[in-house]
Formats: C-alpha cells, sequence, structure tokens
C-alpha cells in the first residue's frame, strides 16, 4: 500500500501524529515517478531539489506552522499553469526554454499557501489541444490501466500522474472536457468548476470564454477540498467571479434522498458504447436505492455542441496565441531575415499540427465574409445550449450521463483524423458552452478493463449539490478504490 | 458554403502569420473543408432574434483606477528574451 491510498484527511492525523514526515510524502512521489514514469510519461519537469528543501522545512515547522488545509501534500501542476521560475511550456516546443516564468498563477500562489509541494510539471496536448495527449510536442502520457492506451487529453499527464499514484492531486484545465475526460480515462475524479469560480490569472489561454482550472483527485472529499482552497474573486482576473466559497466538504453528507436527477437521452444515444451505458445505468440504480429519483430528458441541442465548440473555441483560441511571436520569451527561427518571416517561421517552426489547424480554423471563421456565418452563427447557437441546461436546472438538481461515449482508445487510433478525435468529446463539450460545473467519477471497468466515468453536472456555482451527489455514490460503491497494475509497488 | 480553396488556406495562413509548405496548404486545405461542412449544420437551426452569448456570467466592465504599482522590472521582462540588446528586445529589420 502507498501513502498515496490515504485521503488527504487521513495523512492529515498522520502527520500531525508524527507517524510519517513531510520527506515520507515527497519520497513517495519521486520514488513512484522512479518506478513508473518511463512507462507513463506524466511529467515534463521535475521540481525535485525545491520540493525536497520544501518538505524538509515543513518538517521543522511547530504545531501552529503546521495549520494550513494542505501541509505537505504533494501535488502536480498541469504544464499550461505558470510557476515561477519553474519550466512551462504547454506541451508546446515554442516554449521548450521557457525556463524562467516571472510569477506564479494565481491557483499556484494558493496551494503554496495551503503549504501543498509541488512535485513537477504535467504533460498534457500542446496549448490544451486535444483528447489524447498525442498533441504533447514532447512524448504522448500513457494510460497508466493500459500503457498501449491514451491517458485522455488535454490534462492526460495530471490525470495519469493521480492514477498512477505519483502525486496525490493534481490541476489541469477543462476547456471542451480537458479535467473530465482523462479524469474517466484514468479511473479518477475530475472536476471543471463553474466557469469564474477559479481563477484563471496565470492559466495560459486557449479559449477564454470557456476555460477552466479544476482539481483531479483520487477521491471526491480530496477534491472538494482543493476546490475550496483555489476557488473565489481574483482581482488579476476581472472574468473571475465575486461570490463566497462555500466549504465545499460540508456538503458531503452521504444524504441523496429525494435528489431529482435529470438523464438526458442524447447521452445514452446512439455512439454511446454498450459498456458505458450499462455502467451508467447501474449507476442509477445506485441513486436510487439511496432514495433519488431520475427521469429522462432531452438537451435538444447537443448535437450541436461539438461544431458550435470548434468555431468558437479556435476563434478564441487564434487571438490567444497570437502573442506567441518569438520576441518577448519562446522560440525564435534562425532563419528569418526580417520582421515578418520571423513571426512566421517561429510559430511555423515551434508550434505543431493541430495548434496550426486550430489557429487556422478561427482565423477563418473570424475573417471579414465569415464572421457572421461562423462565429456569430456560433455564439447564438450557444445562447439556445445555454438555454436547454436551464430548462432541466428548473426541475432538477443535478444532470447525470457518461463523460465520454467509450472508455479510452489506443494510441494512434484516431490521430489522422480531427472530426472523429473532436467527437469524442460529445457529453463533456455542452458543459463549458453553458458554464455549468461538473465532475468525473469512476463507475466501473469496460471489457478491456480500462476505467468508465460517471459525469455529475450541477447548476451555477452548486459545486456543493455535484459534490455531495458525487461523494453519494462513492460512499456506495467501491469503483475509486480500483488501482491501475503497473510496474514496480503500488 | 462553398468548399473552402487551396488559394483561401494560403491567405488565412498569411493573416495568422504562419508560414506553411504548399502541402501542408494541400492536407488543410482538405482538413479545413471538412471541419467547416460538418460545421455548416449550425444552419439547420433558425436563431433569427437570439441574442449571442459572449460570455455566460452577467458580468459588467471591471474598472480599476489607472495608478503604476510595482510588477515585474525591465531586468526580468528581458530574461526569457530570444535576443535582446541593452534594455531592448532585439528583432530583425522591419524595413528591408
Amino acid at each position: 500500500m502507498s501513502l498515496f491510498d490515504y485521503s488527504i484527511k487521513e495523512l492529515e492525523q498522520k502527520l500531525h501524529n508524527k507517524e510519517i514526515t513531510v520527506t515520507d510524502l515527497v519520497n513517495t512521489s519521486y520514488q513512484r515517478i522512479e518506478e513508473v514514469d518511463d512507462q507513463v510519461k506524466a511529467f515534463l519537469t521535475l521540481d525535485e531539489k525545491k520540493a525536497r528543501s520544501a518538505a524538509k522545512e515543513l518538517d521543522e515547522a511547530t504545531v501552529e506552522e503546521r495549520q494550513h488545509p494542505l501541509f505537505g501534500i504533494p501535488s502536480g501542476i498541469k504544464d499550461n499553469i505558470v510557476t515561477k521560475a519553474l519550466r512551462t511550456t504547454c506541451g508546446s516546443q515554442f516554449l521548450r526554454n521557457f525556463d524562467d516564468p516571472l510569477y506564479n498563477a494565481t491557483v499556484v500562489e494558493k496551494l503554496n499557501e495551503a503549504k501543498a509541494v509541488t512535485i513537477g510539471k504535467l504533460n498534457m496536448d500542446e496549448f490544451a489541444m486535444g483528447s489524447s495527449n498525442e498533441n504533447s510536442s514532447f512524448t504522448p502520457t500513457r494510460n497508466p490501466w493500459n500503457t498501449e492506451f491514451v491517458p485522455g487529453g488535454s490534462s492526460g499527464g495530471s490525470a495519469a500522474a493521480v492514477a498512477a499514484g505519483e502525486v496525490l492531486f493534481s490541476l489541469g484545465s477543462d476547456t471542451g472536457g480537458s479535467i473530465r475526460q482523462p479524469a474517466a480515462f484514468c479511473g479518477v475524479v475530475g472536476l471543471k468548476p463553474t466557469y469564474g469560480r477559479v481563477s484563471r490569472f496565470g492559466l495560459v489561454a486557449f479559449a477564454s470564454s470557456l476555460d477552466q482550472i479544476g482539481p483531479i483527485t483520487r477521491n471526491v472529499e480530496d477534491n472538494a477540498r482543493i476546490l475550496e482552497i483555489i476557488s473565489g474573486h481574483d482581482k488579476m482576473d476581472s472574468t473571475s467571479a465575486d461570490i463566497d466559497v462555500p466549504t465545499y466538504t460540508e456538503a458531503l453528507t452521504g444524504d441523496v434522498k429525494g435528489l431529482k436527477i435529470a438523464v438526458p437521452k442524447e447521452y445514452l444515444a446512439e455512439g454511446v458504447s454498450p459498456d458505458v451505458k450499462k455502467s451508467v445505468l447501474e449507476a442509477l440504480k445506485v441513486y436510487e436505492s439511496l432514495g433519488a429519483q431520475w427521469e429522462e430528458v432531452s438537451l435538444p441541442h447537443s448535437k450541436y455542441a461539438v461544431a458550435t465548440y470548434y468555431l468558437l473555441a479556435s476563434s478564441e483560441a487564434s487571438a490567444n496565441l497570437a502573442r506567441f511571436d518569438g520576441v518577448r520569451y519562446g522560440v525564435r527561427s534562425e532563419n528569418a531575415e526580417n520582421m515578418l518571416d520571423m513571426f512566421k517561421m517561429s510559430r511555423s517552426e515551434g508550434f505543431g499540427e493541430e495548434v496550426k489547424r486550430r489557429i487556422m480554423l478561427g482565423t477563418y471563421a473570424l475573417s471579414s465574409g465569415y464572421y457572421d456565418a461562423f462565429y456569430k452563427k456560433a455564439q447564438k447557437v450557444r445562447t439556445l445550449i445555454k438555454n436547454d441546461f436551464d430548462k432541466i436546472f428548473e426541475e432538477y438538481d443535478v444532470i447525470i450521463g457518461p463523460t465520454t461515449p467509450t472508455p479510452a482508445f489506443k494510441i494512434g487510433e484516431k490521430v489522422e483524423d480531427p472530426l472523429t478525435m473532436y467527437a469524442n468529446d460529445i457529453l463533456t463539450i455542452p458543459v463549458n458552452l453553458a458554464g455549468v460545473p461538473a465532475i468525473s467519477v469512476p463507475c466501473g471497468l469496460s471489457d478491456k478493463g480500462l476505467p468508465i466515468g460517471l459525469q455529475i453536472i450541477g447548476k451555477y456555482f452548486d459545486e456543493s449539490a455535484v459534490y455531495r451527489t458525487a461523494h453519494a455514490f462513492e460512499q456506495a460503491t467501491d469503483h475509486h478504490m480500483k488501482r491501475p497494475q503497473l510496474g514496480g509497488a503500488n | 458554403m462553398a468548399d473552402i480553396s487551396k488559394d483561401q488556406v494560403k491567405h488565412v495562413a498569411n493573416l495568422a502569420r504562419l508560414a506553411i509548405t504548399d502541402e501542408e496548404a494541400e492536407k488543410f486545405t482538405d482538413q479545413l473543408s471538412s471541419i467547416i461542412k460538418y460545421a455548416e449544420q449550425l444552419n439547420e437551426l433558425d436563431t433569427d432574434g437570439v441574442e449571442p452569448t459572449t460570455h455566460v456570467l452577467d458580468l459588467k466592465n471591471v474598472l480599476r483606477k489607472d495608478e503604476p504599482k510595482e510588477w515585474i522590472t525591465q531586468e526580468d521582462a528581458l530574461k526569457n528574451a530570444p535576443d535582446k540588446k541593452g534594455d531592448y528586445f532585439r528583432v530583425p529589420s522591419i524595413l528591408e
């Protein structure tokens, strides 16, 4: 048994009783990374020297100084979240030498204040564009449950590192499913908060109206605890909401009696594999046995979500990624003789194919003559998709369905066809377009022994209901206790 | 909406400040055409009178006083630069 099989609360107790030290926890991380990261490839950069000296310092702290909510807990940070003086690449060759960022993202500052220990930076699809981690320009992360399969994306490193027991929790970012989909594929718990719940300051922007940072953990309680810490208004992000942060862990009562669950028929329709459907229906039976009730509903515009998303997200990305010009940071082409060629060649040499494809799509959708037909049309359809959710939430507390239509697919299986890859996000994308919160929790294993995720979607800023619902399921089942069998001690 | 042409792809690449080879232009023409064709399904929906959503929260402009404060130093700002000279970022010549 690894120390990372305990919850944060249990580890807090063990630290308090001096059964273990922070150094033990940090050792557990680096030892596990040494054992398995050759296979998993979750990490891009390790911060070992700093983490070890932080551990030493924390171990010498007085009882009063230990009163921090994440005291000594080892964490991993997705590599599109800026860390001061620690390389931040966004999984891109463009930033391969961005070794000395000038500041910490607000979420990193908050984790530091809570005395968590940063172990390193986690692999991802380049600039968060992808659903399989195959778009990492360094090396694809692999699924700890079967290394021939993808871990999902774009926060594939964040999910795989937690699943493989390399860190106790990680931060990811979710623009169209990039926390929930890899959490589902790797059998861990991942939450995308309500848009505006968590500051985006220091998150390298992909699609600013959709991006949110959220926690990935092994259980719901740990997840709620981390969200409590990273949430809240930030004057550095004017889109962060000035709304009080509840104590999410208090919502974990185990009681879902009378809970009204909506199950969209589109979420169990054709395209959803039989093993995923079976696991979700079994989960609904668990809720019935706990005294909740569910009914079938419709999200009639959800089939338009993928097209809407790719137009809007690519448009925003084409504007956001204009900042990578080879002047102030990142790589610069050595082959350019004038300024314009320098921009073009630096970008072409530094960006991978999917990033270029989306910049092209976005530039096209925003260009003169096409703006109304594509960009504005997509924004109007976004309103219809949002209205579908609003209507359901007038009558129901949460929406439940699968996180993904299928379990993880094989590396290389979908890489040649962008549209097939995009379709993989069909159940997560509507949530980002509407801006509501959603979690993925493990709800079973497929015929091939790969994890399946249950998605629970809540009302705006009602992460408490999402957590309560997820936690009650977790308490009633043991899916979250299952671990992948990788080499080395587990 | 007609298919996107190879010339349009090259034009868009120039707008996006991307240098693409002829081979890449060919590939992007095919891929963008199929993505755009897929996106045209949105035309099935009547959106007359529907307000576009730019942002899901009901946010107003957030203003603050324009006051200088400590942030990053000039030295810091230059330290990740691919090329610099003295206190400046250095770039290739703009004029031929």
